[in-house]
């Protein structure tokens, strides 16, 4: 998807992307319609102009929504090339430069995609780590609740809850939730 | 670095960015030998990834900022400080004419106060989920922004969990109308003169000022890089003493006309002088009076207490080291001293006890109140924020 406020520029981009074989899905020339034209369109990667407004827009959309995440590529015309060059060196954000030659713009784009991809896989597994933590906690409580009150070892407790779990068609960490609350709305 | 060498500021064409604009323009850089370069910039990101690669030296940043941008929240981590507060409040709470009347058909008073407004709110995100119909949408400028933090702070104070009960999304300030227009967005919180805008054109109406939410809240900083900081205390108190006197001159009444004139120039802001001076009464911009320049680290303190809050800092951040290490009061105290300006002996450790402006110290302060009437003490900062029963920490531990 290309996001670009000068239509004449976005074609020419777009004429060398496709001859790389890339598939131009959405284009945005008026900001009003980024969020709904990443919904709609679907990208692999969001190449943008970097004196695009509607960047602060595309970073949110991954950072704190969480919805879609994609990779975003700057496109400048900007001649602060030192900029460029130690933001793509240093891994910050990938640019491609206006005129740049079309060799150069299919490593950039594939570098920023694999980049993005690994991030994003890092990240995901810190969550289910985060998550998983949390059900043990939840789960051990649930036990403990069940122990209390039904006066079993831990053994039993942890059968029954499988049990009802299994009866209830419920994942054991929703169950031990579903007690949880119910002990604390009972006191 | 000499004295010559060029200091490279960037800054986003907002009516907050007025310090730096008038220090440039009025020769006051100048005058204290200093060569600044002012760059305007598109995007938040781009002010961050400039100040990260060393093309920026310092920025006129949206308070939150210098914390995420030091702790590298979106990935681009780069030690900032601050020594200097641009401006206190700006920024309004928007709503579309149908999330208007759907308030008032909830409770004709809906839009009496701030308080009725956000408890009218509630009641209709309850009616709305039980209908089964769509999440409400707000926008604000930035996710690391007071914009975001004090809308949050307001619907929880009505109880609504704005990650669960709501979206909010991240929209540029010149987009946000026509957003509204569109029926894209429910409502918003940005900065003047974008508010006036939405109800001159009649799209919206202002629910309250963000001034409601909480009194006098620091809206922009001037943030350098840490680096360049160390390097160049000189420079840096140079600069500081630049924005304070521009802050200052700014104050003035009889300066206002001329002030309009340099901000309104294209390269600039771009807006005449009646949309400004609209801007700056309606937003209650707050540029010098009241020791407004000083930086708290309370105000720091604050800010991350609320971050925290809503899951946006990891847990094992250390909030008071984080902040001393950020807010960097004496060199604002320096210039202020060297200025004739009063300054206190002792540090702020509280915000939230005055609806008036008051006296601390040596100084005068502006008032402080927050809606919900909580007040924040710097050594308390775990209680408070635990104390809060909407929030998401719960989902973080």
């Amino acid at each position: 998807m290309l996001v670009d406020e000068l239509p004449a520029r976005l074609a020419v981009l777009e004429t060398t992307l496709t001859a790389l074989g890339y598939l131009v899905v959405g284009k945005v020339t008026s900001l009003d319609s980024i969020q709904c034209e990443v919904e709609n369109s679907q990208p692999d990667v969001i190449i943008a102009d970097l004196d695009n407004p509607g960047r602060d827009t595309l970073e949110s959309m991954q950072a704190i929504t969480r919805k879609r995440p994609r990779p975003i590529v700057m496109f400048t015309n900007d001649g602060d090339a030192k900029t460029i060059e130690l933001a793509v060196k240093s891994g910050v954000t990938a640019y491609i430069v206006d005129g740049m030659a079309p060799d150069r713009i299919k490593p950039i784009l594939d570098v920023a995609i694999l980049r993005f991809r690994e991030y994003q896989l890092l990240r995901n597994e810190l969550e289910l780590t985060r998550l998983q933590l949390s059900e043990r906690k939840q789960l051990d409580k649930a036990k403990g609740l069940l122990m209390q009150k039904k006066g079993l070892d831990e053994e039993h407790a942890y059968q029954l809850l499988r049990k009802m779990a299994m009866d209830r068609n419920m994942k054991i960490a929703e169950l031990a939730r579903s007690i949880i609350a119910a002990a604390e709305l009972l006191g | 670095m000499s004295k010559h060498s060029s200091i490279n500021i960037g800054y986003i064409p907002l009516l907050d960015a007025a310090p730096l604009l008038l220090a440039q323009e009025l020769g006051f850089f100048g005058d204290a030998g200093l060569n600044v370069q002012l760059s305007r910039e598109a995007s938040w990101a781009n002010i961050r990834d400039k100040l990260y690669v060393g093309s920026l030296h310092g920025a006129h940043l949206l308070a939150p900022m210098t914390i995420s941008v030091s702790l590298g929240l979106n990935r681009v981590k780069a030690p900032l400080v601050t020594s200097f507060v641009m401006s206190l409040n700006g920024n309004a709470i928007t709503v579309s004419n149908s999330l208007r009347e759907q308030l008032r058909s909830v409770n004709p008073e809906a839009l009496a106060s701030a308080s009725t407004s956000v408890l009218t709110l509630k009641k209709l995100i309850d009616q709305r989920r039980e209908q089964g119909r769509s999440p409400l949408t707000f926008a604000v400028v930035y996710p690391y922004s007071c914009h975001n933090y004090l809308l949050r702070y307001w619907l929880g104070a009505g109880g609504i969990n704005p990650d669960h009960d709501l979206n909010i999304v991240v929209i540029p300030p010149a987009q946000m109308v026509s957003q509204l227009a569109a029926g894209r967005i429910d409502g918003f919180c940005v900065g003047e003169p974008w508010n006036q805008i939405a109800v001159a054109q009649g799209h919206g109406k202002v629910l309250l000022s963000t001034f409601d939410i909480w009194h006098n809240a620091p809206e922009k900083v001037f943030a350098v890089h840490r680096d360049w900081a160390q390097a160049n205390t000189d420079a840096n108190l140079e600069l500081i003493s630049s924005l304070l006197k521009a802050c200052q001159w700014m104050e003035e009444p009889a300066n206002r006309n001329d002030a309009w004139a340099i901000l309104g120039q294209a390269e600039y802001l771009g807006f005449g002088p009646e949309i400004l001076q609209n801007g700056l009464q309606c937003g209650k911009h707050v540029f010098f009076k009241n020791s407004a320049n000083h930086p708290w680290p309370v105000q720091g303190l604050w800010l991350l207490s609320q971050m925290q809050r809503w899951g946006h800092i990891p847990g094992n951040t250390k909030p008071q080291e984080l902040v001393h290490s950020l807010y960097r009061p004496d060199l604002y105290l320096e210039a202020a001293l060297h200025s004739g300006q009063p300054v206190p002996a002792r540090e702020l450790r509280q915000l939230g006890l005055h609806t008036a402006p008051w006296h601390f110290d040596k100084i005068t302060l502006g008032s402080d109140r927050f809606i919900d009437g909580l007040c924040f003490h710097a050594d308390k900062y775990n209680e408070y924020l635990n104390a809060f029963e909407t929030s998401n920490l719960d989902a973080q531990t």
